[in-house]
């Protein structure tokens, strides 16, 4: 059960310290979870676990590719871990190690990748994952969710604890917009419907799903109505809710903070054109590499912006009514 | 002759039916490793082939993967499973692929064949069994070339620095990699040293002798307190066939019948005490 409780506020709580404090519960929950991270404990607010658990929150120091093949051998053992580091040290750096060690091994490992897409913000092009979402949706069994706020994100890493295989994590580590009223739970694999609409569904994911709220708001007055589906899990994808959607507003635009090749609307375009074609627009990042800035400022340069879903949501609704 | 060098002799004459069965395969390094593989098998593991996940077994990682053959031969022998499976190696359906595979054969404990990567699987076995304060051991094989590999070090500092005083690694220093020796291709030097100089307890000793190895496992035991073991096993690649000792690039090759039926007969003579 959730609850929508948007109003475009921010939360007060920083996703860092959440995750902290889920990382926390999950060890004190079950003996069996330990927490590995690769010299970002102080970028995720875990030091003070590692203090405290020393034996169950272990830093691995700078060593992404040796920290994927620990955690995979700790799986082996018995334990459950959570791997942490910066989304593209967390993908394309030990890609390798988590495709093999981890996936093809059949280990039980949960990689979260934190800054994704724009929100590297200030650190720039080098720290900036638009491709961790293509890369991950490529591993056999693997899940991909890209986190929408703090509430999900501790229900997510909670209900996550005993899946099998390769589940890879994104979620930013700032204050995200309030989507989900504290005590929200989550079924992994199964979108959720965050605003009713007749004549068009945004289908989102991670920070653009407020984004799509804030869309459908504006686009209400010039008297559109827009359904949200927050796809948080972008694989295995809610099949059964992106043809339902279809069926019901007949119009599609996807919207997401990383690489449309490969993304989200790779996903959606792939299952509607097997089981119910429909027109579709992509709002994301169009196959370019990242760059510094402010996240707000890139936001603009990668048109992850509601004035860009409206045009996309004008286009794809034209579209229907010419068919 | 004692009974580590016929059971090694045992091994390398059913890793050569696999490969004469299949008339390829990654024949020289599997045969380099074998006399190690006889030692850990026939004295130093812990384990029970009947109840291959055993919870209190020692683990073995072939971080060289492509040995497989040489570990499926001692398996077989040792009751793990039939020994006609040897005969399906890389065949269709087979739960004996040419790179070692935890979810196909019973007794491998961890999956590998992209080198460098069992080195951290084997330290992150190592570092759980430690926190659960387990009794058991893990034993981790690597190649000299697969030693070009980064991640060979970053567990090499891992290890070191979470102090994994039940791990011990042997690096098969057979000075073949595919395309040459390893000094024409990437020198590893004096790589006892390096280990040495990361906190390693390093041993050099003959690796072509299963009682040198096990004595020199014993050893380390002993005296590796809490530093992760190094043993450099100085062996020659397709040890035990002359025939594949002699091809100059023997990594990956072909076998005849007869050189198989061959290096089989003179393995009988071992064996049956001749």
């Amino acid at each position: 059960m959730y609850k929508v409780i948007y109003n475009g506020d921010k939360e007060k709580i920083a996703m860092k310290d959440a995750f902290a404090a889920a990382i926390e519960k999950l060890i004190e929950m079950d003996p069996q979870v330990v927490y590995l991270d690769a010299d970002l404990m102080n970028s995720m607010s875990t030091t003070k676990v590692r203090k405290k658990y020393p034996e169950r929150a272990i830093d691995c120091g700078i060593q992404e590719a040796n920290m994927m093949g620990v955690a995979a051998g700790m799986s082996a053992a018995g334990k459950k871990p959570y791997a942490h580091t910066f989304g593209p040290f967390a993908s394309r750096r030990c890609f390798d190690q988590a495709f093999l060690s981890i996936g093809y091994a059949k280990n039980n490992v949960r990689i979260i990748g934190s800054d994704p897409g724009v929100t590297a913000a200030y650190n720039g092009g080098t720290h900036m994952p638009f491709e961790d979402v293509a890369l991950y949706r490529v591993v056999p069994g693997a899940a991909v969710i890209d986190i929408v706020d703090s509430v999900q994100l501790e229900d997510v890493l909670i209900k996550t604890k005993d899946r099998q295989g390769l589940t890879y994590i994104r979620t930013p580590r700032k204050n995200s917009v309030a989507v989900y009223e504290a005590g929200s739970e989550f079924e992994v694999g199964k979108a959720n419907e965050v605003k009713d609409g007749t004549d068009v569904t945004i289908i989102a994911a991670g920070i653009m799903v407020a984004v799509a709220l804030e869309a459908a708001a504006e686009l209400a007055k010039e008297g559109i109505s827009a359904q949200v589906l927050d796809m948080f899990t972008i694989k295995p994808l809610d099949e059964a809710a992106v043809i339902a959607a279809a069926k019901k507003t007949g119009a599609i635009v996807t919207a997401e903070n990383c690489n449309i090749i490969g993304g989200l609307g790779s996903a959606v375009a792939e299952c509607l054109a097997k089981n119910h074609p429909a027109p579709m627009r992509f709002v994301g990042v169009n196959d370019r590499f990242g760059q510094v800035g402010e996240e707000g400022y890139l936001r603009k340069v990668y048109e992850l912006t509601p004035e860009k879903i409206i045009e996309m949501v004008r286009e794809v609704v034209k579209l229907k009514l010419q068919k | 002759m004692t009974s580590l060098k016929i059971f090694a002799a045992q091994i390398r004459k059913a890793e050569l039916q696999e490969f004469k069965e299949l008339g390829f395969g990654h024949i020289g390094g599997s045969l380099s490793i074998t006399d190690t593989i006889a030692a850990l098998y026939g004295e130093i593991m812990h384990y029970d082939p009947k109840d291959p996940s055993w919870d209190k077994r020692d683990r073995l990682v072939c971080s060289k993967g492509h040995a497989g053959p040489a570990i499926y031969a001692t398996l077989a022998l040792k009751g793990f499973f039939p020994m006609d499976w040897l005969m399906t190696l890389n065949k269709p359906g087979t739960r004996l692929p040419s790179h070692c595979d935890r979810n196909l054969t019973p007794g491998i404990d961890m999956t590998t064949g992209s080198l460098g990567q069992g080195a951290s699987t084997a330290a992150g076995l190592a570092l759980a069994l430690k926190y659960d304060k387990s009794e058991s051991r893990v034993y981790l094989i690597m190649g000299d070339g697969e030693c070009n590999e980064g991640q060979v070090w970053e567990m090499a500092l891992f290890a070191a620095h979470k102090k994994l005083g039940n791990l011990i690694a042997f690096i098969d220093y057979n000075h073949k990699q595919l395309d040459g020796t390893t000094d024409e291709i990437m020198n590893m030097g004096d790589i006892g040293a390096k280990f040495a100089s990361f906190d390693w307890y390093v041993q050099t000793i003959d690796g072509s002798d299963p009682d040198l190895v096990a004595a020199a496992v014993h050893k380390a035991q002993k005296e590796q307190g809490d530093r992760p073991a190094m043993i450099v096993l100085n062996t020659i690649k397709g040890a035990g066939v002359p025939a594949v000792e002699a091809i100059e690039f023997n990594h990956h090759i072909t076998i005849s019948p007869e050189v198989a039926d061959e290096a089989i007969a003179a393995l009988d003579k071992v064996i049956g005490g001749v």
